[in-house]
């Protein structure tokens, strides 16, 4: 069981289903369903296989685990794959909302099947890739590849103005993204590896360190995305199918703070030392402002759109609190805002289905007809409000005590911001699941299907499980961040011993 | 004498299998009754394989006819892909003649003309043999450009190609009479030996008008003005022929003249390259938005392309020219794919070109479309895609000669250009249908299938491709 390459078959695997699928004919209603069962079946046997990394794992080493290299390409690019506390909860993270994704998408799904199915595989490959690459030519290579499928996403099932929301989507993606191929390749060039353990073990000259700062922070900051360059994510949210959404918001944006926490800590501490306030004002900013504007918004799925700029905004302020507090918080923050914006997503698509609206003013009273969504969206939006029990109040709660320890200003404005949160989630709330039942076209809306709980009940028992005992995920976490937050500290000390003499 | 003469001969056989297989041909079609254009074409790709294969199997190396022909590990890498490239648009310019009834068996032998002329080009050694080959390759291509007698946008094509080429030409023989003067001598070797000191003013004169001459064929900006209207009158597969093997053989020369004989000016013509190589990719990328016929958005897109291409020159180094190479092995899979696309678009009514004529064929033709697909993220440069991968070593190079600012503008307008092959896609996956295609010829599949597949699979065979493009790039040092 050690020999067996398991990260490259957790990440391969999903090619497995779009082999099979491009054989079938997506003409008849049977062939529909095979393609239809077939991508669920891949995606949850990926999602068992993945399991296997987690057994697998060792709570107790701090470095890289169930490591594979292969000569690749010349230059010293290899093959190199391989986990460590940081990212190995990211893949099962991936690997767990990819079935819930087919499966939210096997009834609202009807044109292109097999193009859609196809799509959803290939972003599953990259998707696992991103996180699992110790390579960061191979990161790249995930890392960039996972706009294709995407981009066709948007643009094939999405809503009314898709055409606008998939190029705006890509096009500031990609310009983020470029920049920082450049300065991969000058890291390449300086160091003479592409090698990510060999270049976290690389010391940067000091004014090289804030250019290439600069140029991962560009990539990272749109992807996150933070405040002002997250423009793209509103349009993308509200255009792209429910599935795409829940991709978006639960695995898509983390490859931000996932890179941050990969590339920019480590590589350039004392670049993230520097910028660290700069980095604190725009999440600051990100916290209050899309707040704000989370409360005047009259589409819902633009409303968590923006609420998951805000929580993003925690995200940025946890790593660069640069102390063990805030980047745990802010892991766990991402994999509970990746369950809490997913499972909102579901809820949106939900009515969706039934209504064919995203309108707020549309709804209201489902309560009365709904209760057992009423339920679960209720569980949802406290989890994202932040409510103690649930994980997103861990997360909340860990990075604001990193950056309390940090900068107290920062954690003061930043709590405002859960205050408005609750303003928002509990608004949209209100507006759509109590008040009287009135609208006559509403009176007909069933509760929730065998299929909608199936993909519903398993989020409520994780996020209300991590919320109470967040312990599994922290042993996992803490010896890899522990080790981090231990390196950047050393080497911004010596830095600025280096710089008193 | 006798075995100078006999070793040079031997070392020149692929050209001289040409040269006879041309003339053969030439007297086949001439002496033989009716439709030869089929056969004559079929023997033509037969030859030009043959004289691949001969290159590869035979690997000589060396120097001939008295130091003006060289032969080396770059000379055999280009030299097999301008045969390839000419090969393959050989092979789709089969169906499309029958179709549109185009039987002239004059096409394939200028085309094998033509190619003589560039493997002369990619070996050659002194200023003689540089000037012999170019013009064989270009007279041919003027015939070429004009072959469709019966159309009056062929043959405007033809006659744009011929003033503004013959203009280039003229350019260029002066700049080689300017550095013959300067130093005396028309071998690189003894060129780059006197590129030196005072002389060297005059010389670099002769440099710029050489220059002129070479990138009016790679059609980098300013000497692009031809190009999308040859790319637009030019019956597809001869389009196709155009966009591929003239700018490679084009390319090896610039490198050949650049590395070799002005190889101690290297800071001097540094300035011009990075110049052309940034105007290039900024017209390539702005104009091409603007473009509604797929043809000349192809043209556009090739002048960005070939300004991508010189990033790797401009760095002035063993890892750029390797850049060089393989964009040119990348450019050419693309383009060869892109452009077997272009000939397929083809309806009951007859041949279309516009790209609005490709809306919703995802659902019509859903094969050609993943495929052109996948071509054209290529072309933007998405990984793991093979275009990527081309960007990837000029802009490594770039870096690693300090060219920051030069690094910067490519990739910006790298993005810039996505947008319009992001377009062709939408139209493609996004539109409501315009009526489907019909089905591809079984030659056109066979081009388009296989340049999809050298895209999607570049990431598996990069590595070896790779290790031949850096023994060729070590050629030159």
């Amino acid at each position: 069981m050690t020999d067996w390459p398991i990260l490259s078959t957790v990440t391969f695997l999903p090619l497995v289903g779009v082999l099979l699928i491009l054989f079938i004919q997506d003409d008849s209603e049977n062939g529909r369903r095979n393609i239809r069962s077939i991508a669920l079946l891949t995606t949850l046997v990926t999602f068992v296989v993945s399991l296997f990394i987690w057994f697998g794992f060792d709570n107790g080493e701090a470095g890289f685990q169930m490591v594979e290299k292969h000569e690749w390409l010349d230059s010293g690019i290899s093959y190199h794959m391989g986990v460590d506390g940081i990212s190995m909860l990211f893949v099962i993270l991936t690997t767990f909302l990819m079935p819930i994704c087919i499966a939210a998408s096997l009834k609202s799904i009807q044109v292109r099947v097999k193009a859609y199915m196809i799509a959803f595989l290939l972003l599953e490959t990259l998707m696992i890739g991103v996180f699992c690459a110790l390579d960061i030519v191979l990161f790249y290579v995930f890392f960039e590849g996972g706009l294709i499928p995407m981009f066709i996403i948007i643009g094939v099932w999405g809503g009314k103005r898709r055409v606008y929301a998939s190029f705006k989507f890509f096009l500031y993606t990609l310009l983020g993204s470029v920049l920082m191929l450049l300065a991969i390749m000058a890291m390449l060039y300086q160091s003479g590896t592409t090698d990510i353990p060999t270049l976290l073990a690389h010391h940067f000259p000091q004014n090289m360190q804030t250019w290439l700062w600069l140029a991962f922070f560009a990539s990272f900051a749109v992807k996150m995305p933070m405040w002002p360059v997250h423009t793209w994510l509103p349009d993308a949210h509200v255009e792209a199918p429910t599935a795409g959404s829940v991709i978006l918001a639960g695995i898509l944006l983390k490859m931000g703070g996932y890179g941050l926490l990969r590339f920019s800590l480590p590589m350039f501490p004392d670049a993230s030392a520097y910028f660290a306030p700069l980095v604190f004002t725009l999440s600051v900013i990100a916290i209050i402002y899309t707040s704000l504007v989370a409360l005047m918004q009259e589409d819902m799925k633009k409303l968590i759109a923006y609420s998951s700029v805000a929580h993003m905004g925690f995200v940025t302020m946890g790593i660069f609190a640069l102390n063990p507090e805030g980047i745990q918080g802010a892991i766990f923050q991402m994999l509970s805002h990746g369950l809490v914006s997913g499972a909102l997503f579901l809820c949106v698509g939900v009515i969706y289905d039934r209504l064919h609206t995203r309108e707020i003013a549309a709804y209201g009273g489902l309560v009365n007809i709904m209760p057992k969504y009423a339920v679960a969206f209720l569980i949802f939006t406290m989890a994202n409000v932040g409510l103690p029990g649930t994980t997103g109040f861990v997360g909340e709660f860990l990075t604001m005590l990193g950056a309390f320890r940090a900068n107290t200003w920062v954690a003061v404005f930043a709590t405002t911001g859960v205050i408005l949160s609750a303003s928002y989630a509990l608004w949209l709330y209100r507006k759509i699941v109590f008040g009287a039942l009135t609208k006559e076209n509403l009176k007909g809306m069933l509760d929730l299907s065998g299929r909608e709980k199936a993909i519903l009940y398993p989020l409520i028992v994780l996020i209300i499980f991590f919320g109470v005992y967040p312990t599994p995920i922290f042993n996992v976490t803490s010896a890899s961040v522990n080790a981090l937050v231990t390196n950047v500290t050393a080497s911004i000390g010596s830095a600025q011993t280096a710089a008193a003499n | 004498m006798t075995m100078d003469l006999l070793s040079s001969l031997s070392l020149s056989t692929p050209e001289l299998i040409l040269a006879v297989g041309a003339m053969v041909l030439l007297m086949v079609g001439a002496y033989s009754r009716g439709n030869s254009s089929t056969a004559v074409t079929g023997l033509a790709v037969a030859i030009l394989a043959l004289a691949a294969v001969w290159i590869l199997v035979a690997q000589a190396h060396g120097t001939a006819f008295a130091g003006a022909y060289v032969q080396d590990d770059f000379s055999v890498f280009m030299k097999v892909l301008t045969l390839a490239g000419s090969a393959f648009t050989l092979i789709m310019y089969v169906g499309f003649a029958k179709v549109e009834r185009f039987d002239n068996f004059e096409y394939p032998v200028l085309v094998m003309l033509s190619t003589l002329g560039m493997m002369v080009m990619i070996s050659a050694n002194s200023l003689l043999a540089l000037y012999l080959g170019f013009e064989l390759q270009s007279l041919a291509l003027y015939v070429v450009a004009a072959i469709n007698r019966e159309s009056a946008r062929s043959s405007e094509a033809g006659l744009k190609y011929f003033v503004l080429g013959a203009l280039g030409t003229g350019m260029m023989l002066y700049g080689i009479s300017l550095t013959y003067g300067y130093t005396g001598s028309i071998d690189f070797a003894k060129v780059a030996a006197a590129v030196t000191g005072e002389r060297q003013l005059g010389a670099l004169f002769g440099l710029i008008f050489i220059l002129a001459g070479l990138t009016f064929k790679i059609s980098a900006v300013p000497f692009h003005m031809w190009t999308p209207d040859v790319y637009e009158g030019a019956p597809t597969p001869i389009t196709a022929f155009f966009a591929v093997s003239p700018k490679v053989a084009t390319m090896a020369l610039i490198l050949r003249v650049t590395m070799d004989a002005f190889a101690p000016a290297a800071s001097e013509w540094q300035q011009i390259i990075v110049f052309i190589s940034i105007a290039s990719m900024v017209l390539g990328s702005f104009a091409a938005i603007g473009q509604r016929n797929f043809k000349r958005m192809m043209a556009y897109s090739s002048i960005g392309h070939m300004g991508f291409c010189l990033v790797g020159l401009a760095a002035d180094s063993e890892a750029g020219i390797r850049g060089v190479v393989i964009y040119m092995l990348i450019y050419v899979a693309m383009t060869l794919g892109t452009f077997a696309f272009i000939i397929a678009m083809r309806r009951k009514e007859g041949q279309v070109e516009r790209i609005d004529d490709l809306a919703g064929c995802a659902s019509t033709n859903p094969w050609m479309a993943t495929i052109l697909t996948i071509l054209l993220f290529s072309l933007a440069g998405i990984p793991p895609l093979a275009g990527f991968w081309a960007k990837w070593y000029v802009f490594l190079a770039a870096i690693n000669s300090g060219l920051y600012a030069l690094a910067v503008i490519g990739v910006l307008t790298s993005v810039v250009a996505a947008f319009y092959y992001l377009r062709i896609i939408k139209i493609m996956w996004f539109d409501e249908t315009a009526g489907g295609f019909l089905p591809m010829a079984g030659e056109l599949r066979f081009v388009f299938g296989l340049s999809g597949a050298f895209v999607l699979f570049y990431v598996l065979i990069g590595g070896p491709i790779s290790t031949y493009a850096e023994a060729a790039a070590r050629s030159f040092f």
